[in-house]
């Protein structure tokens, strides 16, 4: 199949590649550049796994074709934070026991970190509103919920 | 011995103690950061060189025999290494491994027939995964359809063409056994009353959010097979597969990778593992095959119990609950992978937290054109509760009496334990009144009470249900071997290893035998061996053996892992202890006797300026032998190994007149939800959760509840939303996630508030009971019973499962039919 070449920035770091026009964005990001912290659940857009940000707005990786991410600046779960230097999200899912089996967590930081941005003191409501396209199997959300609280708080403290 | 059986005496070495440094702590998990930053190796991160993809044409039929097969313009189709049919397939491999006995033959990939929607019929290695799909897309397969069986009952009476495997017979019964413990005809005759019901169980499954998969190569010249795969029980028996593989059981080495969570589904993955390995051996090159989620949904080990019930419950006038009878068609799909384990559980605690003197059970497991049965959080228990639950709850409503208060009255008293049930089995220990009394407190029933009464003037339906379940854990699983109609292995031992070191600088790796799978096992791990040695859990390092390194270890399914690895660990750290006490004892010249450990060192006691650290012994021990006495036992080094036996167990009777013990330490819960039914709508919305759990002691309360309330939810589906649904044409018409539900944030109450009750086991090391799967446990009869509450005025009554709510507006509309 032809293959066509794409631009992208992820993580900031700028990559060109031929891919194929089919080849989901879940599949590049995890085979083609070998970040496989973007988790593939379902692969029909069900579960909020793979969700990536994309330009600034969460999107479902496995939904996605890689062609339709040219020029797009996206950031995935390992651009987040690291075991040293976690982001307030990371650090507070690890505090409040916001994940079990750590599959569904990539999704639901990505998700939360969005809606970190536009909102930094959301409501129980907006955090389930915000969370309700992603499946956790685990925790029950009950906890996630309270991580995504009090990460709130520890970004407010932090300040911007 | 009475006719349940003996006890056996406890060997408990560690009492449970108010002064633990570690356990009993909501320690922060060990396995989250590299899980919270993307870095955890789950089975598709694995990636190696020259790695093939596969994938997996299935069946589109029911039930149909293969006529013929062209695969020509897929062999054609450039990227295409290898394609396989189920003829190919049975040359290099044999049938995949069973615990049914006589067997029924699954093979890896089907020849001749295919028995389920979803059933493999070839497999393509390819360079990548899209090739190999588009090779299956042009695999032309002809099939002579046959007749579908979808209705368990109907599979009863099957004959000729509709029979799944004939050489077992012209029956589609895979099993029929009518087990009787106790006097249940004389108990009968003395019955005052007796309740009966029909009961549905719905076919649901653990659905993680990750499928199975497995990376397997083959080394020519080493005649060995290397397969990472996100399976557990491989340190138990993962040899079985190299038994189908048709290679010697140390020609095959199983890595564990993390798997994305299980609740059972991945406790003995077989299909796959295989799969990728014949495949691996066929095209010369390490394969990868991972399923999607239709690959899962309609043929991997994720579908559970699936019964029809005819449940008998004697009781007298004055509420004293006397024995129990069920007939159960249980619907195991197209093989019998684990035999009928599901019903030696159910078993364990079929007369839950109550005095019934004796059951029988008379069970038909049929078998039907749908995706095999395997594990879900309860592996057939929950079932039991189920319908235990609803009996009492029916028999105090034909009684007019509280249906708490009738529970109360049959409560097994605390004074009772160690309790053996009719069945054989022994609770080990338990408070029912403290669970209940502490769970009615949190759920303020009687403020719901006046709520609900007001709620009624305003035509609302709210409802409060009560259940109290029993929680079994720990299985050994000697009463399993007692279902096979001929005998097959007949095990005895189910324990669990590990391995643990001290190095030069004092640091400690322990390595764990059995995988991560979504609960906790590094976190206990560090936290009983930080108990055990007063050390720092952060200076232990935790690793999972492959089986090459494996000791013997049956892994984390049916509650085990907690207690399990606690008291390896013990038994290890006890090894470590001594010889640090001996080597210190020597180099301090002091007596051994007079030595303790504490805050991670060797003390003289009451001489505060004579201790050695655990890192100052260590370097000794690796690195000073001719400092040491001269003793061939005392080696270089700090280490340990220990295999921990099953705490309590016995064999069945072998007159069968019990099963004996076999899933003994027994925890419990109750649990009361409020709910609010939309009559208009069916839908179900929660007003408070209220679940109080005894598992004994705990080692870690914050991970404990995690565990709780993921089940909770996970209970929440079964009693609402899930189900495998298959049509009258054997189609799975839930295979996709769009139409099977999975609870979300919505559907999940906001708040379930947990209590805890601690009754230690008297057999366990500090005395920890199993928590894995209370939750799924004890949502479904607690909900049914809150929806039946809810829905009194207008006499619904609950006894099939889901209830989504196109199921409950149809209840509603019947039963608004039937009073107008």
């Amino acid at each position: 199949m032809e293959r066509e070449t794409i631009s992208v920035t992820v993580n900031g770091r700028a990559y060109e590649r031929a891919v194929e026009p089919r080849r989901l964005l879940s599949d590049f990001l995890r085979e083609d550049l070998r970040l496989t912290g973007t988790h593939v659940g379902c692969e029909h857009g069900v579960c909020g796994s793979c969700t990536v940000m994309m330009d600034g707005v969460t999107a479902r990786s496995c939904l996605t074709f890689a062609v339709m991410a040219d020029g797009a600046d996206i950031e995935t779960i390992e651009g987040l934070g690291t075991v040293d230097a976690m982001h307030p999200v990371q650090q507070a899912f690890w505090e409040k026991h916001g994940l079990q089996c750590g599959f569904c967590t990539p999704g639901m930081l990505m998700t939360a970190v969005e809606l970190l941005k536009a909102n930094p003191d959301p409501s129980v409501d907006d955090i389930r509103d915000t969370i309700s396209g992603n499946l956790c199997r685990c925790t029950g959300y009950q906890t996630i919920v309270e991580s995504i609280q009090h990460a709130a708080k520890l970004m407010r403290e932090d300040g911007p | 011995m009475s006719d349940r059986g003996h006890i056996p005496e406890s060997r408990q070495r560690e009492k449970p103690r108010a002064d633990l440094q570690w356990i009993g702590k909501s320690m922060k998990r060990v396995e989250d950061p590299r899980l919270l930053v993307g870095k955890g190796i789950y089975a598709d991160d694995i990636n190696v060189p020259e790695m093939a993809h596969a994938a997996v044409l299935r069946s589109p039929h029911a039930h149909a025999r293969i006529v013929s097969i062209d695969a020509s313009k897929a062999e054609a189709l450039p990227g295409v290494l290898c394609v396989m049919t189920g003829a190919d397939a049975a040359e290099v491999c044999d049938p995949l491994p069973t615990w049914a006995s006589p067997p029924v033959l699954q093979a890896v990939i089907a020849h001749d027939r295919v028995r389920h929607v979803g059933e493999a019929v070839v497999a393509v290695a390819a360079e990548d995964r899209y090739i190999a799909e588009d090779a299956c897309d042009l695999i032309e397969v002809e099939y002579e359809p046959l007749p579908p069986v979808v209705d368990p009952e109907e599979a009863l009476t099957s004959t000729g063409d509709a029979v799944l495997h004939p050489e077992r017979g012209d029956t589609n019964i895979g099993l029929e056994r009518t087990l009787t413990f106790g006097p249940v005809e004389e108990d009968f005759a003395a019955a005052d009353l007796v309740i009966e019901r029909r009961f549905r169980w719905p076919r649901s499954g653990g659905q993680p959010l990750e499928t199975v998969g497995a990376v397997a190569s083959f080394d020519e010249g080493a005649g060995r097979f290397t397969i990472q795969c996100n399976t557990s029980m491989y340190n138990y028996c993962g040899w079985m597969i190299a038994s189908t593989l048709r290679v010697a059981p140390h020609k095959l080495n199983i890595v564990p990778t993390l798997a994305g969570g299980s609740f059972g589904s991945k406790m003995f993955v077989h299909k796959v593992p295989v799969m990728a390995a014949v495949l691996a051996r066929a095209v010369g090159r390490p394969v990868k095959f991972m399923e999607d989620r239709i690959d899962n949904t309609t043929s991997c080990d994720n579908h559970a119990s699936d019964r029809v019930y005819y449940a008998k419950l004697a009781l007298k006038q004055d509420g004293t609950l006397l024995s129990l009878k069920t007939r159960i068609i249980d619907d195991y799909g197209a093989y019998l992978q684990f035999g009928v384990g599901q019903h030696g559980n159910a078993l364990s605690q079929c007369v839950g937290p109550y005095r019934i003197n004796s059951v029988e059970v008379d069970l038909a497991a049929v078998l039907t054109n749908k995706c095999q049965q395997g594990a879900y959080r309860g592996f057939g228990s929950e079932v039991a509760n189920f319908v235990i639950e609803r009996l009492v709850d029916a028999a105090a409503d034909e009684l007019g009496v509280d249906r708490i208060a009738l529970r109360r009255q049959n409560f097994i008293q605390p004074d009772q334990f160690p309790y053996l049930i009719p069945t054989g089995n022994m609770y080990d220990s338990g408070n029912y009144q403290a669970v209940l009394e502490e769970t009615l407190k949190l759920a303020d029933v009687e403020g719901w009470r006046a709520k609900q009464a007001e709620g009624r003037k305003e035509g609302r339906y709210i409802g409060i249900g009560v259940a109290s379940c029993q929680e079994r854990s720990v299985f050994s699983a000697t009463e399993f071997w007692m279902w096979n109609l001929e005998p097959g292995v007949e095990w005895t031992s189910s324990p669990d290893g590990v391995s643990v070191k001290i190095d030069p600088t004092g640091k400690a790796f322990v390595t764990l035998h059995s995988p991560f799978w979504g609960n906790s096992p590094e976190t206990v791990a560090a936290q009983v061996l930080a108990e055990q040695l007063t050390i720092d859990p952060s200076d232990i390092e935790i690793t999972y053996s492959d089986t090459d390194q494996g000791l013997n270890s049956t892994g984390p399914g049916g509650s085990r892992f907690t207690v399990m690895v606690t008291g390896a660990i013990v038994g290890a750290a006890g090894k470590i202890r001594e010889k640090l006490l001996r080597i210190a004892a020597h180099l301090m010249e002091a007596d051994v006797r007079d030595l303790t450990l504490e805050d991670g060192a060797v003390q003289v006691k009451g001489v505060p300026d004579m201790k050695m650290s655990i890192a100052e012994l260590a370097d000794k021990a690796h690195y000073y032998r001719l400092s040491m006495p001269e003793d061939l036992d005392l080696t270089s080094g700090l280490d340990a190994t220990y295999v921990y036996d099953h705490p309590v167990t016995t064999l069945p009777d072998p007159d069968e007149r019990h099963m004996g013990i076999f899933y003994p330490i027994m925890g419990h819960s109750c649990h009361i939800p409020v709910v609010e039914v939309d009559i208009e709508t069916g839908q179900v919305h929660f007003l408070h959760y209220a679940a109080v759990h005894d598992c004994g002691t705990m080692v870690n309360p914050m991970t404990l509840e995690g565990h709780i309330r993921g089940g909770t939810v996970n209970g929440i589906g079964t009693a609402l939303f899930e189900e495998f649904s298959y049509d009258e044409a054997g189609q799975l018409t839930t295979a996709l996630w769009t139409d099977y539900l999975i609870p979300t944030i919505k559907e999940s109450p906001a708040d379930i508030v947990v209590g805890h009750v601690e009754t230690p086991s008297p057999f366990t090391e500090y005395g920890v009971k199993g928590g894995g799967e209370g939750g799924r446990m004890g949502g479904p009869p607690a909900i049914a019973a809150a929806i039946e509450d809810a829905l009194k005025p207008l006499g619904v009554t609950i006894d099939s499962l889901p209830l989504p709510p196109s199921k409950l507006r149809a209840l509603i509309r019947e039963a608004q039919a039937r009073s107008a």
